[in-house]
């Protein structure tokens, strides 16, 4: 299936994800994210592979939890208020080191908010998917070719880190129709000698766990895996850099946000403004250094979100405060326009000319 | 000559439980079931949040330990990776008939093959005894220090009645464990839930009636005559769901 066809974002994730040797597929219907288990429930039973439509988000990640335990590759897949209520489930993942793939096709919150993209859900990845000290690799795909990519990506992050790895997709992404190409990858069979699938008498009881009541057990796993997310910060981290070399001022904006302030940077230029784009591949672990890099000579941030503003703390932090980070957004499920994005950067420039604004 | 002996499918590892506690006993009749049908070697257990939580030490079979109520989906997800494996939940009444309702109701509905234990010792033991869904009518815990009112906080859940209301279930009955008689029961029981799991059968469901002295207060044997006096007329004893049964009929 390597010539390109047109597909929904949604169904592009679902297909790239049996690509991945995926067989195990639970969910629980919500919109707008409800095409990957229509894809699922239609391509399973033609493979031999599982779709279960659970009772609850709580049973899916738990059924994800269950075939993960059992050492084969699985996913589910969710929009915001049903990831929140998956977050429970993330932490166990977390707590027992085990991989596995989860998308959040995010709408606007919070509550029951709308069903229209959003990003909002940005800090709940990043930072709080759940309670206790973990983190999960966040991606950040901006195209349909990229759900597919970044899914089977994903599935190999989760695998060789033993932990969860989030598609961060937005409405938009999900329901946008465009041509893509499924490579399929050699599949790594990577060894989990730690799975339970029954001891055939011939080893001791694996344990599958997050429970140490001894609180330096407990310390020392946290440590060893935040060594873990340290070797994960300095090696995977992604991004697209788009007109950054000379650039006074950087656009940063993932997702359908990146792909906006794409055509507002394209303008700028026609108006001979020295504008770049940073596009955040991975939200977690976040591209510090290329931004860093760019606070060498940009003497503006612009962060453009679907969001009231999250991903701009990251941004300031990774720049160390060396430069302002405006904050260009639509929220409850609005998107910004170029034009807007374009003021933005054009105010910018007029602040940067005129001004000498410190940190 | 030895005429008793721990099973083998149990650990070395001391059991944590408090004197007089049934858990061991039940512990005892899981692994004994396992020894008997052969099968340590292919099986997984699945251990839920409260007094059982660390069984994962006590059984030599591979083992997960599940969030709170959430061991029938993760028993869900074994048994959709693993066809041929035979897979058990372990779980106390806060965790299968409160927080975890609905993971048991659907995994009942779904009737996965799966086998699952449950102890109802009509109190949250972990946690120091506070009300459970299945705590009596007047009974005195530590969240219901004047009885338990059911004006206000409603009837105990009888679990083997109402999924037995659902035609997904393969096998329910309610055991107890408080009599030589009652434990004889109890093991062909929960040895029977094994063999109907080997035969593809479906969802079965044991729940064993136990005792908790120390968070009802009471001596390990006066524990056990509540379970006679109190527990049993509530929860009656028996067969309530066989579909082999109705095939006959």
């Amino acid at each position: 299936m390597s010539e390109k066809v047109l597909m929904k974002g949604n169904e592009a994730i679902a297909e790239a994800a049996i690509m991945a040797g995926c067989r195990h597929y639970f969910g629980y219907p919500i919109t707008p994210q409800t095409e990957i288990a229509a894809y699922m429930a239609k391509r399973m039973p033609q493979i031999g592979g599982c779709f279960l439509q659970a009772e609850s988000e709580i049973a899916a990640i738990n059924m994800v939890y269950g075939v993960s335990s059992a050492g084969y590759r699985v996913m589910t897949s969710s929009s915001s208020p049903g990831i929140a209520l998956k977050s429970e489930g993330l932490s166990y993942l977390a707590g027992a080191d085990l991989p596995a793939l989860v998308v959040n096709v995010q709408r606007g919150g919070p509550g029951l908010g709308g069903i229209q993209p959003s990003q909002s859900d940005y800090f709940q990845a990043t930072k709080a998917g759940g309670h206790g000290d973990f983190r999960m690799i966040v991606l950040a795909p901006a195209s349909v070719q990229e759900m597919a990519n970044l899914t089977l990506c994903g599935f190999a992050l989760a695998d060789q880190y033993r932990m969860t790895a989030m598609i961060l997709a937005d409405g938009t992404m999900g329901q946008m129709m465009e041509p893509v190409s499924f490579e399929q990858p050699p599949l790594q069979e990577v060894e989990k000698p730690w799975a339970v699938r029954g001891t055939e008498n011939m080893r001791p009881h694996n344990i599958i766990n997050s429970l140490y009541l001894v609180p330096e057990e407990l310390e020392r796993k946290n440590v060893e895996r935040f060594a873990r997310y340290a070797e994960i910060e300095k090696k995977e981290a992604r991004c697209e850099e788009y007109h950054v070399e000379d650039a006074d001022i950087i656009v940063v904006g993932f997702g359908i946000a990146a792909r906006v302030a794409k055509s507002a940077v394209d303008a700028a230029r026609a108006q001979g403004i020295r504008v770049g784009l940073i596009r955040p591949i991975t939200l977690w672990p976040f591209p510090k250094e290329a931004l860093y890099r760019a606070a060498t000579h940009a003497k503006r941030f612009i962060s453009v979100e679907l969001s009231m503003g999250q991903m701009v703390e990251d941004i300031s932090l990774a720049i160390h405060c060396k430069a302002p980070v405006d904050l260009c957004f639509r929220t409850g499920g609005m998107i910004p326009s170029p034009e807007q994005v374009l003021n933005s950067i054009t105010d910018a420039k007029t602040k940067i000319d005129t001004e000498r604004t410190p940190c | 000559m030895i005429v008793f002996e721990k099973p083998k499918v149990l650990t070395d590892k001391p059991l944590h439980y408090c004197p007089g506690c049934t858990h061991g006993i039940v512990h005892r009749l899981v692994a004994q079931a396992i020894e008997e049908l052969s099968i340590e070697g292919k099986t997984i257990g699945v251990v839920p949040v409260g007094c059982s939580v660390m069984a994962y030490d006590y059984f030599k079979t591979d083992m997960v330990e599940a969030s709170h109520g959430r061991a029938p989906a993760v028993a869900t997800g074994l048994r959709r990776a693993l066809p041929d494996r035979v897979i058990f939940t372990y779980q106390g009444d806060g965790d299968l008939a409160s927080i975890g309702t609905a993971e048991t109701v659907h995994a009942a509905a779904r009737n996965e093959n799966i086998t699952v234990i449950f102890i109802n010792n009509a109190i949250y033991g972990m946690t120091g005894g506070q009300m459970a869904p299945t705590s009596l009518p007047g009974q005195v815990t530590q969240t219901s220090p004047y009885g338990r009112d059911v004006k206000q906080c409603g009837y105990p859940v009888k679990i083997c009645e109402m999924l037995a209301q659902l035609e997904g279930p393969a096998y329910l009955e309610r055991v107890a464990v408080n009599n030589v008689k009652h434990v004889l029961a109890a093991k062909k029981a929960i040895r029977h839930a094994f063999e109907n799991q080997l035969a593809g059968k479906g969802f079965s469901l044991i729940e064993v009636l136990s005792s908790c002295p120390t968070n009802w207060g009471m001596t390990p044997e006066k524990a056990l005559d509540w379970i006679e006096e109190k527990m049993i007329p509530y929860y009656p004893l028996g067969v309530f769901k066989d579909r082999d049964k109705e095939a006959v009929q």
